[in-house]
C-alpha cells in the first residue's frame, strides 16, 4: 500500500520533469531552425525544409560571408559601428552613473526624493518621447548622423536605470564605513575612490555589460539618428536584409545570428549578472 | 482587426487598439505561464537552472532580431508553427501568418510571449526563493496536492512580484516597436501598427515632426499611470 503510493509520486515527478523539459526544448526550436537554415543553401531549404538531419556535404558558410561582405548588406561595417557605439557609451555611462549613484546612496541633499522619482520616471518613459526635440537640437548642433551624437544620447538615456541599479547595490555597503571615513576627515571624492569604488567592482562590471547589451540591441535611436550607410549599426543592417517582397531566409537567418552573437556570448559568460538584474524586480528591497 | 491608415489625420485609435489587444493577450499569458513554470522549476524539476537560462534567451537577443525570428517561426513551409499545423491538417493556419491581416497581430503577440516569458519566470523564481521551503513541506505533510500548495501557499506570497510582472509587461507591450518594425512593419494593410510605429512613420516617412511629437506624447500619457505605480513601489 505504502509502496505503491511512493511509486505513484515518483511517476508524477517524472512526468512533470518530462513535460517541462519538452516545453523548454520546444522553446529552443526557433533557434535550432535559425542555425539549420543559416548553414545550408536556401535553395535546398526551400525544397527539403530544415526539419531533418542536414546533408554534411551541402553545409556552407556562404550565407554568413554574403551577409558580412556583400556591399549591398555589409554587416561587417554595421558590426564595427555597433562595437564603437556600444563600448564608448557604456564606458562614459558607467563613470557618470557611479558618481550619481554614490550621491543617492550616501549623501543627503535637497529634493533628493523628487530627483530619485525623476530617475525612475526617465527609466520607464518611452524612447519616442525624446526623439523629436533631440532631432531638431542635433541637427542644429551638427550631431545628427554622427557617432558622437548617438554615443552621448545612449550614455544620457542609460544613466537613469544604471544609477538606479548601482544605488541599490551601494545601499548594501554599510553606511558606517562611509561615516567612519568622514570622521577621519576624508573628502567625499576620497571616500568614493578609496572605499566605495573597490567594493562595487562587480556591480560596475554588471552595469557595463548590461548597458553594452542594451545599446547593442537598440534599434529605435539608431534608426532616427544614424542615416548614412557607413554609420548604420548592426540592428539596422539586419532589418534591411529582409527584402520588400522576397525574403532570402538563408541570408536573414545568418544575419540574425551574427547580430545576436555578441549579446549571446556576453550572456553565456556573465549569465549571473543578467539574471540577477532582472531577478531583483522580484524581491522586495 | 482594425485597419489603421498611418497618414490619416485622426488620432491613432487603430494603433492604440492593437496595443490594447496586445496587453489583453500578452499580460495574462506571460503571468500565468511564468507562475506555473517558476513553481514547477523550483519544487519539482531537475536542471531548473538550464531551463531558466534557455527561457531567458529571449530577453538577451536584440528585439529587432526577435521580430525577425517571429516572422521566421510563422513563415509557411519553414516556420515551426505552420509546419505543425500542416502536419495536423489545419490548412488555414499552415500559411505565412504575418501575411494575412486576420493572423498577423496574433502571430506577433504569440511570438512576443516566446521572447518575454523569461522575464516573468526569472522574477517569479527569484520571489519564490524568499518563500521558506518549510511552508511547502508542511503543506505536503498535511496532504495538500501540488495545485493546492501552489494556490494556497505560494501564490498569495507572490503578490508583489505578480504586480511587478504585470506592470512591466504592460509597459513593454505599450512601448513595443522593434519587434513590429522588423517583422511586419505594421502590415499587412496596417493590421499590426502600434503607437510607437505610428510615431516613427510620421517622423521618418511623412517628415511631420508635429504629429510625430503628438503621438509620442499620447504614448507617454498612456504609460504614465503604470510608471507611477512602479515609482510608488520602489520608493515605498
Amino acid at each position: 500500500m505504502k509502496k505503491s503510493f511512493i511509486s505513484r509520486r515518483a511517476f508524477k515527478t517524472l512526468a512533470l520533469n518530462l513535460v517541462v523539459w519538452i516545453f523548454a526544448l520546444a522553446w529552443m526550436l526557433p533557434f535550432i531552425g535559425l542555425v539549420a537554415v543559416s548553414i545550408q543553401p536556401y535553395r535546398e531549404v526551400v525544397v527539403k525544409g530544415w526539419v531533418r538531419v542536414p546533408d554534411l556535404s551541402s553545409l556552407t558558410l556562404n550565407n554568413y560571408i554574403e551577409a558580412l561582405r556583400n556591399p549591398l548588406y555589409d554587416l561587417a561595417t554595421g558590426y564595427r559601428n555597433s562595437v564603437i557605439v556600444a563600448f564608448l557609451s557604456s564606458l562614459i555611462l558607467v563613470v557618470a552613473a557611479a558618481l550619481t549613484a554614490y550621491a543617492f546612496a550616501n549623501l543627503d541633499f535637497r529634493l533628493k526624493a523628487l530627483l530619485f522619482a525623476t530617475i525612475l520616471f526617465i527609466m520607464m518613459v518611452p524612447q519616442q518621447l525624446t526623439v523629436v526635440p533631440l532631432f531638431l537640437l542635433y541637427r542644429n548642433l551638427g550631431l545628427y548622423n554622427t557617432f558622437q551624437g548617438v554615443i552621448l544620447l545612449h550614455s544620457a538615456w542609460g544613466i537613469a536605470w544604471v544609477t538606479f541599479f548601482l544605488r541599490n547595490y551601494l545601499r548594501f555597503i554599510p553606511r558606517s564605513l562611509v561615516e567612519a571615513a568622514r570622521v577621519d576627515g576624508a573628502s567625499e571624492i576620497t571616500i568614493f575612490y578609496k572605499i566605495i569604488l573597490p567594493l562595487s567592482i562587480p556591480a560596475l562590471i554588471a552595469s557595463f555589460i548590461m548597458q553594452f547589451t542594451w545599446v547593442w540591441n537598440d534599434l529605435f535611436y539608431a534608426l532616427v539618428f544614424l542615416a548614412s550607410r557607413d554609420k548604420q549599426v548592426i540592428t539596422q543592417k539586419v532589418v534591411m536584409l529582409k527584402g520588400e517582397f522576397h525574403i532570402d531566409w538563408g541570408l536573414l537567418t545568418a544575419g540574425s545570428i551574427i547580430s545576436m552573437s555578441t549579446p549571446l556570448i556576453l550572456y553565456v559568460v556573465f549569465n549571473r549578472y543578467f539574471m540577477r538584474g532582472v531577478a531583483a524586480w522580484g524581491v522586495k528591497r | 482587426m482594425i485597419i489603421a491608415r498611418s497618414f490619416s489625420h485622426t488620432p491613432p485609435w487603430g494603433a492604440l487598439v492593437h496595443n490594447l489587444v496586445w496587453v489583453a493577450l500578452h499580460v495574462p499569458i506571460v503571468t500565468f505561464l511564468g507562475l506555473i513554470i517558476a513553481y514547477l522549476l523550483k519544487y519539482h524539476v531537475r536542471g531548473s537552472t538550464i531551463i531558466k537560462a534557455i527561457l531567458f534567451l529571449g530577453i538577451v537577443i536584440p528585439p529587432a532580431v526577435g521580430g525577425l525570428i517571429i516572422r521566421f517561426m510563422f513563415e509557411a513551409d519553414i516556420g515551426i508553427v505552420p509546419i505543425l499545423f500542416s502536419y495536423v491538417g489545419v490548412e488555414s493556419l499552415s500559411k505565412t501568418w504575418t501575411l494575412y491581416p486576420q493572423t498577423a497581430l496574433l502571430a506577433l503577440i504569440l511570438g512576443s510571449v516566446w521572447l518575454w516569458l523569461g522575464f516573468s519566470v526569472t522574477v517569479f523564481a527569484a520571489a519564490m526563493e524568499t518563500i521558506p521551503r518549510s511552508h511547502i513541506e508542511a503543506a505536503k505533510v498535511f496532504g495538500a496536492s501540488t495545485w493546492q500548495t501552489f494556490y494556497r501557499i505560494v501564490a498569495p506570497q507572490l503578490k508583489p512580484a505578480i504586480t511587478v510582472v504585470v506592470v512591466m509587461t504592460l509597459l513593454w507591450d505599450l512601448k513595443i516597436f522593434d519587434i513590429v518594425y522588423a517583422s511586419t512593419g505594421g502590415g499587412p494593410g496596417g493590421s499590426t501598427t502600434v503607437l510607437a510605429l505610428v510615431m516613427y512613420n510620421y517622423f521618418a516617412r511623412a517628415l511631420d515632426y508635429y504629429r510625430s511629437a503628438a503621438v509620442a506624447v499620447i504614448l507617454t500619457l498612456v504609460v504614465i499611470p503604470f510608471i507611477v505605480l512602479i515609482i510608488r513601489r520602489e520608493r515605498g
